[in-house]
């Protein structure tokens, strides 16, 4: 019998750790927002997870309110979640880089440091069919402050 | 629920030792393979007949005068005989052998539908179809100006089918229906589709992508005018697949793909095109998958396909009772008349979220829209997990799923 690499049982455990769980469950900023400023929709075409993100940038350029609505996996609404809540008060130069940062890492070509909570995210990359579920909010926030309307996973 | 009846020595298989890929440890586990409705795997017979046809038999094909061009010829046309014996059809011209399904069913839009259709016209397809059994028929309908209608589904996912037939009025000029629901399993009633639809004289395809792994097909039985499948579903290579269709209609078509083989003389003032069923079969063809599909045809015929089909109708009403047993759990998809497939949810764990953790216990199963997205939209749900089974399943595989499941559940508690 040949062996595929074998993950650990804590790796699965460390996928869905409590701080996902509990973002997936009761994710925040959940919802439309009224005078948003920006507006876009991440889809991944392969699952069908789709979710719309929503910010309002006030004339200074920073993130004064934030917003996201859709369906998905624990790790994409979880994702979502995390950034709504990482994004807020920043400006936008800083969330473009926050949203490199958190890509990087993703892809494993960036170091975990100072990623404070959103190392929560870091499981998946021992499941690399997953990585595309982490990353589709962070791709949508790129969209939207880039005045685009859709990031899709596949292009 | 019916009780069950224990299984019976002749529904145990044991061809499990045939398949290679089947032995193996995935993250640690030995691989539980419960994904045939998307590709099945091969069994070392199959994988053989391609393997010996590379190392000492590859030419092309229908060419040259030499040996190995007459070797590859002999391969390639006597699996095309294996594949009419196959579902029975009367003669080898019906059998043009394509790319898959979704090839197939492009060539009959293309081919049979497009010059027909017109503004006023219908095609007439059921809610529970594959992509490949909707898109095309949307494509010619965009270029014709027919419209595409669609046969409603009940809510255990069988076929409403006296609203399929009420459906079926003069300006109908095709029906086409799946044999077996890739997403819930359903088992449509194709034979009486097919009478009547042709009280109406209106022509049926049928797509056998799920159906040819799972029972015995007789295409002359079921009366229908086109029946396709894919290779890859039924234990051969990807990249092949079926078109069966009546010979008088065949006949009556264009090609639809031009290219080398497919013609008797070229000149730029006209082409003659080659007879049945070589005018659709433009290029040089996927030998050495063609003729590993002739090996899955062997070897099914040396399995047996009644066999198969008990097997699978045991270990399918097994696996829903077992799954039916685990507490939030929702079965998508209690058709009475099923095959090889169950979909469901577990609670409100994301159907992509439990196939990793399945994964990650060796256990592979299809999460999420299954190529039919409007099945998920009439139930409103955005995908499903979905466990399929083919012959070399077998209670324990069905066993491992189940505490999975339970494993899953103990995450998202």
């Amino acid at each position: 019998m040949s062996s595929v690499t074998a993950l650990s049982n804590d790796d699965i455990r460390d996928l869905y750790r409590e701080l996902i769980l509990d973002h997936a469950r009761q994710p925040r900023h959940y919802g439309v927002l009224a005078g948003a400023t920006h507006s876009a929709e991440g889809i991944n075409p392969l699952c069908g997870d789709k979710l719309h993100l929503h910010l309002r940038v006030d004339d200074a350029g920073v993130v004064r309110d934030v917003a996201f609505e859709g369906s998905g996996c624990a790790i994409s609404v979880a994702s979502a979640s995390l950034l709504t809540d990482e994004v807020l008060g920043l400006s936008r130069e800083n969330a473009l880089a926050k949203m490199e940062q958190v890509t990087g890492a993703l892809r494993g070509e960036a170091t975990a440091d100072e990623l404070g909570k959103l190392n929560a995210l870091l499981g998946v990359r021992e499941f690399p069919s997953r990585v595309k579920c982490a990353s589709l909010a962070w791709h949508a926030l790129s969209a939207a402050l880039g005045g685009r309307r859709i990031a899709s996973t596949e292009n | 629920m019916k009780p069950l009846k224990a299984e019976s020595d002749d529904a145990l298989l044991n061809v499990r030792d045939d398949f290679p890929a089947l032995d193996q440890a995935i993250h640690g586990h030995p691989l539980v393979y419960l994904d045939s409705a998307a590709s099945a795997q091969q069994p070392q017979a199959v994988i053989d007949a391609v393997a010996n046809y590379q190392q000492s038999d590859h030419a092309n094909v229908h060419r040259g005068v030499h040996t190995l061009s007459h070797r590859a010829t002999e391969a390639y046309e006597g699996a095309r005989d294996k594949l009419r014996a196959f579902i029975n059809a009367a003669s080898r011209s019906e059998i043009v052998l394509t790319s898959g399904t979704t090839e197939s069913i492009n060539l009959v839009a293309q081919s049979y539908g497009r010059p027909r259709l017109q503004r006023g016209d219908q095609v007439l397809i059921t809610h529970l179809e594959h992509h490949s059994n909707i898109v095309p028929w949307q494509l010619v309908c965009e270029q014709t100006g027919a419209e595409l209608i669609v046969a409603p589904i009940n809510e255990d996912g069988s076929l409403d089918v006296e609203r399929m037939i009420e459906l079926m009025t003069e300006a109908v000029r095709i029906v086409a229906v799946g044999h077996v629901s890739n997403a819930l399993g359903t088992v449509n009633p194709v034979r009486r589709i097919v009478d009547a639809a042709h009280e109406c004289d209106i022509p049926v395809l049928v797509d056998g992508a799920q159906g040819v792994p799972h029972m015995a097909v007789d295409v002359q039985a079921l009366g229908c005018d086109f029946y396709v499948f894919s290779g890859h579903k039924m234990f051969g290579p990807t990249g092949t697949g079926v078109l069966y269709g009546r010979e008088a209609l065949l006949d009556a078509m264009p090609p639809w793909k031009g290219g080398g083989d497919m013609i008797l003389e070229v000149r730029f003032d006209g082409t003659v095109f080659n007879e049945l069923p070589y005018k659709f079969e433009a290029g040089t063809p996927n030998i050495a998958g063609v003729i590993g599909l002739g090996a899955a045809v062997d070897y099914l015929k040396r399995v047996k396909l009644d066999r198969i089909a008990a097997h699978e109708t045991a270990l399918l009403a097994y696996l829903t009772q077992q799954l039916s047993e685990i507490d939030g759990l929702r079965l998508i998809g209690t058709a009475p008349d099923k095959a090889s497939v169950q979909s469901f949810l577990v609670g409100d764990i994301h159907p992509h979220d439990l196939g990793t953790i399945l994964d990650h216990q060796g256990i592979a199963i299809r999460t999420g829209h299954h190529c039919a997205m409007p099945v998920m939209q009439r139930f409103d749900i955005p995908g499903t997990a979905r466990a399929s089974l083919a012959l070399y399943n077998d209670r324990d595989d069905v066993d491992r799923l189940v505490s999975a499941v339970r494993k899953a559940q103990e995450i998202f508690a």
